[in-house]
């Protein structure tokens, strides 16, 4: 067959149509490929391609050939499909929450195995201890931390002025929050306090761990699968009870699920706004306003402080790989764990640098001092001083150490069948925003749901 | 009528296998599977799976969250049917009238249901957003009340089903002016005669005379509704605020594919399946005895 166009474009359709699957492990140049699988839109996607073909170019062995599947749930459902027909990739990003079903799927190569069989040392010390925690069983690491974040507290510095606020000062309590709230409606600089997103992940999860209040039995769920949720304690009914209040004052505006509410915050309806610190690029291009950021609020004695909890996803190694293929996966997983890797993708993305001494290298230069915004979700998660060192011009800053340990309420979440459990607590939570159930009946239904939930995941995932 | 008689006993087989290898391998084989699937408790990945007989059934029967979800698609369905046909109809009556521009008019009228679901549902989450919608920004020039569907069930409830007809629109209109232009102009012009106004002559003749396509696209839109309605509900409201827009069709994707529930996705849908089989059964049953056929 003369090679033509035409057969040159047909076999691209091919490939493309079988996500390049039927090609060989072993591409054209001789390299071992290596397919990633991932979820990540515009900016991020573009960030992921990079990553790769930094990766593709330090060495001449194997190529990392990233591939964009559709959205979290739609990237795990295709690598489950293809893992049930032995066509799944070598790497496949998971969120968080996905974060059970992975580990009890039989299906993983856990990333610590990987990399102990491969010969290939990672200092697992030096990662922030809130991020390895979430992802770690009996203290070994399954997946690679990738994209982390963190919900933080962002707020409008012109509405603040307008309402005689100082700019400078964000509350740090909920109490803040209200007094703020009221000068802000009163003065007309905004039509409502403040929204949140995600409002399962910022408003409950992290709630929970920010004030050291368990979410679930069991540590959380790390301790076993007979787990029960226990967000209709005190703790819950009151802050949960007290934003259905303030949403009846125009105090708290709720805008909706995921990032559906991040409007009110940049059209400027709402002037303070808990959402995900990965925001922060975006609001950096969006928003027309004098903005800031600052640790979440909190409510104060007799609660304790803890860390937030992480969000994001990381990446998966999936069984049934040739060894040459596996070691390949493993020096692409080590290679973006490295310091000058985790800088480049904190900068790009604004998703958090995993390791410590990428925070350290950040800070000395002068990272933070530019951006003190992407300061805060490090400040929250290792219990730093919450501002960015300033004036250390010519001086050496003190090494970084976590001051802040993660507690067994703040090191995560890991629930099996959790994103229905997400979605059965958002339901809820909208019921009693909007006057249908007292705070204590709504949170009472969340918790029964969950935990039937829970309990059909402990029995499909008998041992 | 000639009568066609085959000479070889395999060649009628021949000519309708092509048709019946579509069906089994996309309805009956699909069909087979799920039910398989309904009868088991299978891990996400496949590797552990455990014959748990009506056990996925049990659960849902005693689950008021599914009958919510029930009553949900009988109310969306209801509206959705309700609205598109008679609409249509209004629509498509208007359309045949002795108008200038009459072509322009009934091509506009046929546009959306070009529109795939999911844009439909984007379309409409730009106008009607109570965060950056354009209507809610306008009306709340006008009225303090706040459209906030995001909080208030029945809105979204409107909300959906007005946009999942909206989609379904163009279609059910192609259908009556197909029908009003074939009713004869001497029966109307007879009725005339006999001094029936426009609407006595709508009621008498004409709805009577286009009752096959009524009933035809009740059935039709019913079944849409219950089945491919999917998409507007998914960019609109993912079944919220509080599972209030949650229809069946949703509520199966998402504890399949987003939760991983294979076995109670699998039941789901064989009762979806007999529900609507059920459903269009009684319409058969009960409804085609008042449809006029000519």
């Amino acid at each position: 067959m003369p090679f033509t166009l035409r057969t040159l474009l047909s076999t691209a359709l091919v490939i493309a149509l079988t996500g390049g699957l039927l090609t060989s492990p072993v591409g054209a140049q001789g390299k071992t490929e290596i397919h990633f699988w991932h979820a990540m839109t515009g900016q991020l996607g573009e960030a992921v391609d990079d990553l790769a073909r930094q990766f593709n170019a330090s060495q001449g062995q194997y190529e990392v050939k990233p591939l964009r599947k559709g959205t979290y749930p739609e990237t795990l459902t295709a690598a489950i499909a293809a893992y049930r027909q032995k066509s799944h990739p070598h790497i496949v990003q998971v969120f968080d929450v996905g974060t059970q079903t992975m580990m009890l799927s039989g299906a993983v190569y856990p990333v610590y195995e990987l990399m102990k069989e491969h010969g290939i040392a990672v200092d697992w010390k030096d990662f922030i201890a809130p991020v390895v925690g979430f992802y770690s069983k009996d203290g070994n690491l399954y997946s690679m931390p990738f994209n982390s974040s963190t919900p933080i507290f962002y707020y409008n510095k012109d509405a603040f002025e307008k309402a005689g606020l100082n700019p400078a000062k964000p509350p740090l309590t909920w109490k803040d929050v209200e007094a703020y709230s009221k000068k802000i409606l009163a003065s007309g600089a905004a039509k409502c306090g403040f929204s949140t997103g995600w409002p399962s992940w910022t408003m409950v999860e992290n709630m929970h761990a920010w004030h050291d209040q368990p979410f679930a039995t069991k540590r959380n769920g790390f301790d076993g699968l007979d787990v029960e949720l226990l967000i209709n304690r005190e703790f819950g009914v009151k802050h949960i009870g007290q934003l259905a209040a303030w949403q009846k004052d125009g105090i708290y505006s709720y805008g909706g699920r995921q990032g559906a509410a991040d409007p009110k915050f940049v059209n400027g309806d709402c002037a303070m706004y808990i959402q995900s610190s990965a925001l922060i690029g975006g609001f950096t291009r969006g928003v027309k306003f004098q903005w800031g950021t600052s640790t979440l609020p909190h409510w104060g004695a007799p609660y304790k402080q803890a860390t937030s909890i992480i969000g994001g996803a990381t990446l998966w190694v999936l069984k049934g790989k040739s060894p040459a293929e596996n070691k390949g996966t493993a020096q692409f997983l080590k290679f973006i764990s490295d310091t000058p890797q985790q800088m480049w993708w904190h900068v790009n993305t604004g998703y958090l640098a995993i390791s410590n001494s990428a925070v350290r290298n950040l800070e000395e230069g002068y990272h933070f001092v530019r951006n003190p915004n992407q300061y805060t979700a490090f400040a929250q998660l290792t219990g730093l001083p919450p501002k960015a060192p300033s004036g250390m011009a010519g001086k050496k800053p003190a090494p970084v150490k976590s001051e802040r340990i993660a507690t067994p309420n703040s090191q995560g979440i890991r629930l099996g069948n959790f994103v229905q459990i997400r979605d059965v607590i958002e339901a809820e939570l909208e019921n009693i925003f909007a006057g249908k159930k007292t705070t204590k009946q709504g949170l009472d239904d969340a918790v029964a749901k969950s935990n039937q939930l829970l309990k059909e995941f402990a029995a499909a995932n008998k041992p | 009528m000639r009568r066609t008689v085959f000479r070889s006993p395999w060649l009628p087989y021949l000519l309708v296998a092509p048709q019946m290898a579509v069906t089994i391998v996309f309805f009956f084989w699909p069909a087979l599977k799920s039910l398989q699937l309904s009868l088991y408790r299978t891990s996400p990945f496949g590797d552990k799976s455990t014959f748990v007989g009506l056990e996925n059934f049990a659960t849902l029967v005693a689950d008021p969250d599914y009958y919510r979800s029930v009553g949900n698609s009988l109310v969306f369905a209801a509206g959705v049917t309700g609205l598109s046909v008679l609409v249509a109809l209004v629509a498509a009556g208007l359309a045949t009238q002795k108008i200038r521009g009459l072509t322009f008019y009934r091509t506009m009228l046929l546009w959306p249901y070009g529109i795939a679901p999911a844009v439909a549902g984007i379309i409409f989450l730009f106008i009607f957003h109570p965060a950056y919608g354009v209507l809610p920004y306008f009306l709340s020039f006008v009225t303090a009340y706040e459209f906030n569907w995001l909080l208030k069930g029945w809105i979204a409830m409107v909300l959906v089903i007005v946009s999942t007809a909206w989609t379904h629109l163009g279609y059910n209109i192609a259908f009556y002016i197909a029908g009003l232009l074939a009713i004869p102009g001497s029966v109307l012009e007879a009725a005339d005669v006999d001094g029936a106004g426009p609407i006595r002559r709508f009621v008498a003749i004409v709805f009577p005379l286009v009752s096959p396509i009524t009933f035809y696209l009740v059935v039709l839109n019913m079944v849409f509704a219950f089945f491919e309605s999917f998409g507007v509900i998914d960019a609109v409201t993912k079944g919220g605020p509080g599972n209030a827009t949650e229809i069946m069709v949703f509520k199966l994707y998402k504890d399949g594919f987003i939760g991983l529930n294979l076995g109670s996705s699998g039941a789901q849908s064989v009762i979806l399946m007999a529900l609507v089989i059920g459903l269009t059964m009684i319409q058969f049953r009960y409804a085609e005895s008042k449809v006029t056929y000519r």
